[in-house]
C-alpha cells in the first residue's frame, strides 16, 4: 500500500519536469507554426531554452555534487565557437541547416566535455574555494583564448549562421533530453554516490564510491550540455562575442540555480525561465544608464534569498514559512490519513545546501560522557571484597 | 625585457598585493571569500574623483576614499555577512556576490556606464641615466606600497590587536574563550581591508587615469588570483603572490608575441601552482581529519 503511493508521488514528481517542458513547447510550436508567436517572443523562448540547460546542468555540479563552479560560462564559450563555426561549415556544404545543427551540437558538446576533464582534473585535488577560483580562472582563459586565436574572428566575435524563429523547438527538445538523463541518473546507484560525496567526501570514500570517477563524470556532463547549450546560443545570436561569456554570465547561471533552490531540478527550470523572462523585460523597457537596475534587482534577490534560507538566526521564521513543509500539510488534507514517512527527497530545501559536515565536533560531543566513566569506583574492587 | 619593465611589474604587483591583502585577511580570520572586495576599490576610486572634482587636493582625495571604504566594509560586513556567520561557506560566497553586483549597479545608476577621468597627479618620469625611464607615480607606489606591507606585518606580529587577529584566525573559539573580541576583530579585518584597497585605488587611478562602474571586477579577480596564489590566508603569501603576477604580467605584455594572451597565462600559472601545491605557496596544508 505505502509503497505504491510512494512510487505514484514519485512518478508525479519525476515527470513534472517534462510535463512543464513538453507543455510550453507544444504550445508554442503551435503558436509559431500558426504564425502567432512573436519574432521577439520565440527568440525569448529560445533563450529560455539554452538558460534551462545551463542551470540544470550547472546544478548537477553546484547542487548534487557540492563543487561550486564559476565558470560555467567558459564551457558554454567553447561549445559557442566550435560549434557555431562547424555550423557554418557543414551548412554551406550540405546545405540542411537542422542537420548541420545537429551534428555541431555534438561536435561542440563533446568539445566542451574535453574542457571539462580538464578541468575536473585539478578539482580532484582541490576543495571548496580553491576549486571555485580554478574554475573561475577556466572561464577567463577560454575567453582569452578564444578571443585571440586567428580562426574565430578576434575582437569582432565570430559570424555564425543565425537558425531563425524555429530554434526554440530544438532547444527544449535538447532540454527535455538532458532532465530525462539527469533523472535518471540522480535517481540511480550513481546519483547517490554523486549526493553521497556531497554531504561527506570522507565517508563517501570509505564507503568504496570512486570519488575521482564521479567528479570527473559530473564535470564532463555538466560541460558537455553547456557546450550543446552555447551551439544553441551561436545559433540564436550572430555574431559570438567572447565578451558575452565573462565571469558576470557564469555568476547569473548560478543566480538561477541559486534562486530555484540547490539540488532541485523542477527549481532550476523555473527560475531560468523567470530570469530569461525578467531579463527579456527588463532589458526592453531600460535603457542607457537604467540598464544597472537589472544588476541592482538581481543582487538584492540574491542577497535576500541567501540571507533569508541561510542566516542561523531566522530558522523560526523560515520553519514557519517552509514551502516543503506547507506542500506536505496540502498533500495530507486530501489524504485520509497522514502518512508521516512519505517524503520527497530529492526537494532539497535551503536547509539542504552542500556542508560539509564538521566530523571533529561531532565526534568530540560523543566522547565527553566517557570522562566521568573514569571517575566512578574500580567495580572489580566491588567484586573482591564481597568474595571476601 | 628591460629593467623599466621590471620596475612597473613590481608596482603593479605591489598593487594586486595591496588588494590580495585584503582578501587574504579576511579569508584567513572570518574564513569568508570577499567577493565584493574588487569592487571596495571601485568606490575607493569613484570617491577620490568626487572629492577631486569639489577639491583639487589629492591628500584630501585620499583620505575621504579611506574614509568612504572602511565605512563600506564595515556597513557590509554587518548587514550582509554577519548574519550568515555559522551557515555554509557557498552561502556566504553567493551572498558576497550579490554585494558585488550591488555595489556595480548602484555605482552605475549614480555615475553612469561611461568611465570618467581622473587626474590624481601630473605624469612625471625620471629619467636614469641613458636607458631607463621610470614615472613618478610607479616609484611612489613603490615604496608606500612597500611601507604599507611591512607596517603591516609589524602590525600583526607585534600588537596586541594583531596577534588578536592571529588567535582568531588559528581557532577561532579558543581565542573567544581566552577573551578575545571576535566580533570587534573581524570588524577590525574588514576594516583593514577596505583602508588597503582605498590606497590601492589610488594606486591604480595614477596607472590608469580613469573610472567606471568595473573597475575593480578585473584587478579583484587578478588580485584574489595573487592571494591564492600565495595561499590565501597567509599575509606574506599574498605579498608574494601580488608581487609574481604584477611582474608575469608586465613581462608577458612586454613581449609582443604573447603579449595578447596575457590574462591566459597568468590565470594558468594559478592553475599549474594549484596543481602543484593545492594550498598556494606558503598555504598551510591542512591534512584531512575523521
Amino acid at each position: 500500500m505505502k509503497k505504491t503511493k510512494l512510487k505514484e508521488l514519485y512518478k508525479l514528481k519525476t515527470y513534472s519536469n517534462y510535463i512543464l517542458l513538453a507543455a510550453a513547447l507544444i504550445v508554442f510550436t503551435v503558436l509559431e507554426l500558426s504564425g502567432g508567436l512573436r519574432r521577439s517572443h520565440a527568440h525569448l523562448m529560445a533563450v529560455i531554452g539554452f538558460s534551462v540547460i545551463l542551470a540544470v546542468s550547472l546544478n548537477l555540479v553546484v547542487g548534487f555534487l557540492g563543487e561550486l563552479s564559476l565558470g560555467h560560462a567558459g564551457f558554454m564559450c567553447v561549445g559557442a565557437y566550435i560549434g557555431g563555426l562547424l555550423a557554418k561549415q557543414l551548412t554551406a556544404s550540405m546545405g540542411n541547416q537542422t542537420l548541420a545543427l545537429i551534428i555541431s551540437m555534438i561536435a561542440g558538446g563533446l568539445a566542451a566535455a574535453l574542457f571539462g576533464f580538464i578541468v575536473g582534473l585539478p578539482a580532484l585535488r582541490l576543495k571548496g574555494d580553491y576549486l571555485a577560483i580554478v574554475t573561475l580562472a577556466f572561464g577567463e582563459i577560454v575567453r582569452n583564448l578564444f578571443k585571440n586565436l586567428p580562426w574565430f574572428g578576434g575582437a569582432m566575435g565570430l559570424s555564425t549562421e543565425s537558425y531563425g524563429t524555429k530554434l526554440f523547438i530544438i532547444a527544449f527538445i535538447v532540454a527535455i533530453i538532458m532532465i530525462a538523463l539527469m533523472q535518471n541518473l540522480i535517481h540511480s546507484k550513481h546519483g547517490r554516490a554523486i549526493t553521497a560525496i556531497r554531504d561527506n567526501e570522507i565517508a563517501a570514500r570509505a564507503m568504496g564510491i570512486n570519488v575521482t570517477f564521479y567528479k570527473l563524470f559530473v564535470f564532463v556532463f555538466a560541460a558537455f550540455f553547456a557546450g550543446i547549450a552555447g551551439v544553441i546560443y551561436s545559433a540564436y545570436a550572430t555574431p559570438v562575442l567572447y565578451s558575452y561569456f565573462s565571469f558576470n554570465y557564469s555568476i547569473e547561471i548560478l543566480v538561477m540555480v541559486v534562486l530555484g533552490g540547490m539540488g532541485s531540478i523542477t527549481g532550476s527550470i523555473l527560475a531560468a525561465a523567470l530570469i530569461s523572462v525578467l531579463n527579456f523585460v527588463l532589458q526592453s523597457n531600460l535603457s542607457g544608464d537604467l540598464a544597472a537596475l537589472k544588476y541592482l534587482v538581481y543582487a538584492l534577490i540574491l542577497m535576500f534569498v541567501v540571507i533569508f534560507g541561510n542566516a542561523p538566526a531566522l530558522k523560526p521564521i523560515r520553519d514557519k514559512l517552509n514551502l516543503h513543509n506547507l506542500k506536505v500539510k496540502i498533500f495530507a488534507l486530501f489524504r485520509k490519513k497522514q502518512d508521516p514517512d512519505v517524503v520527497l527527497s530529492d526537494s532539497a530545501g535551503w536547509d539542504a545546501i552542500p556542508t560539509k559536515i564538521p566530523m571533529d565536533s561531532v565526534l568530540s560531543t560523543d566522547v565527553v560522557p566517557s570522562e566521568s566513566s573514569t571517575l566512578s569506583p574500580d567495580p572489580r574492587k566491588e567484586d573482591s571484597t564481597d568474595g571476601k | 625585457m628591460s629593467f623599466t619593465t621590471i620596475i612597473d611589474g613590481l608596482s603593479l604587483g605591489a598593487i594586486y598585493a595591496l588588494i590580495a591583502l585584503g582578501y587574504t585577511m579576511v579569508y584567513g580570520i572570518a574564513k569568508m571569500l570577499n567577493f565584493a572586495h574588487g569592487d571596495i576599490i571601485m568606490v575607493g576610486a569613484y570617491a577620490i574623483y568626487s572629492t577631486l572634482l569639489l577639491l583639487d587636493l589629492p591628500v584630501l582625495a585620499i583620505a575621504v576614499a579611506v574614509v568612504v571604504c572602511i565605512a563600506l566594509g564595515v556597513v557590509v560586513e554587518k548587514l550582509a555577512y554577519r548574519p550568515l556567520r555559522g551557515a555554509s561557506p557557498l552561502a556566504v560566497l553567493i551572498t558576497a556576490i550579490g554585494v558585488s553586483y550591488f555595489l556595480q549597479s548602484v555605482a552605475q545608476l549614480i555615475f553612469g556606464a561611461k568611465s570618467l577621468p581622473v587626474s590624481v597627479m601630473e605624469p612625471n618620469t625620471i629619467h636614469l641615466g641613458d636607458f631607463m625611464t621610470i614615472s613618478v607615480s610607479t616609484i611612489i607606489t613603490l615604496a608606500v606600497g612597500s611601507a604599507i606591507m611591512v607596517g603591516l606585518t609589524v602590525f600583526i606580529k607585534k600588537s596586541r590587536i594583531g596577534r588578536a587577529m592571529i588567535a582568531v584566525s588559528e581557532d577561532r573559539s579558543a581565542a573567544q574563550l581566552m577573551g578575545v573580541n571576535v566580533n570587534l576583530i573581524i570588524t577590525l579585518t574588514f576594516a583593514i581591508g577596505s583602508a588597503l584597497a582605498a590606497v590601492a585605488s589610488l594606486f591604480y587611478l595614477m596607472q590608469i587615469p580613469s573610472t567606471s562602474p568595473t573597475l575593480g571586477s578585473m584587478p579583484g579577480i587578478k588580485a584574489f588570483t595573487a592571494a591564492v596564489i600565495g595561499g590565501i590566508g597567509s599575509v606574506p603569501g599574498a605579498m608574494l603572490g601580488g608581487i609574481l603576477l604584477g611582474l608575469v604580467e608586465k613581462i608577458c605584455l612586454s613581449i609582443e608575441v604573447i603579449a595578447p594572451y596575457t590574462t591566459a597565462i597568468e590565470f594558468s600559472l594559478l592553475v599549474l601552482i594549484l596543481m602543484v601545491r593545492p594550498t598556494g605557496i606558503l598555504g598551510k596544508q591542512i591534512k584531512e581529519k575523521v
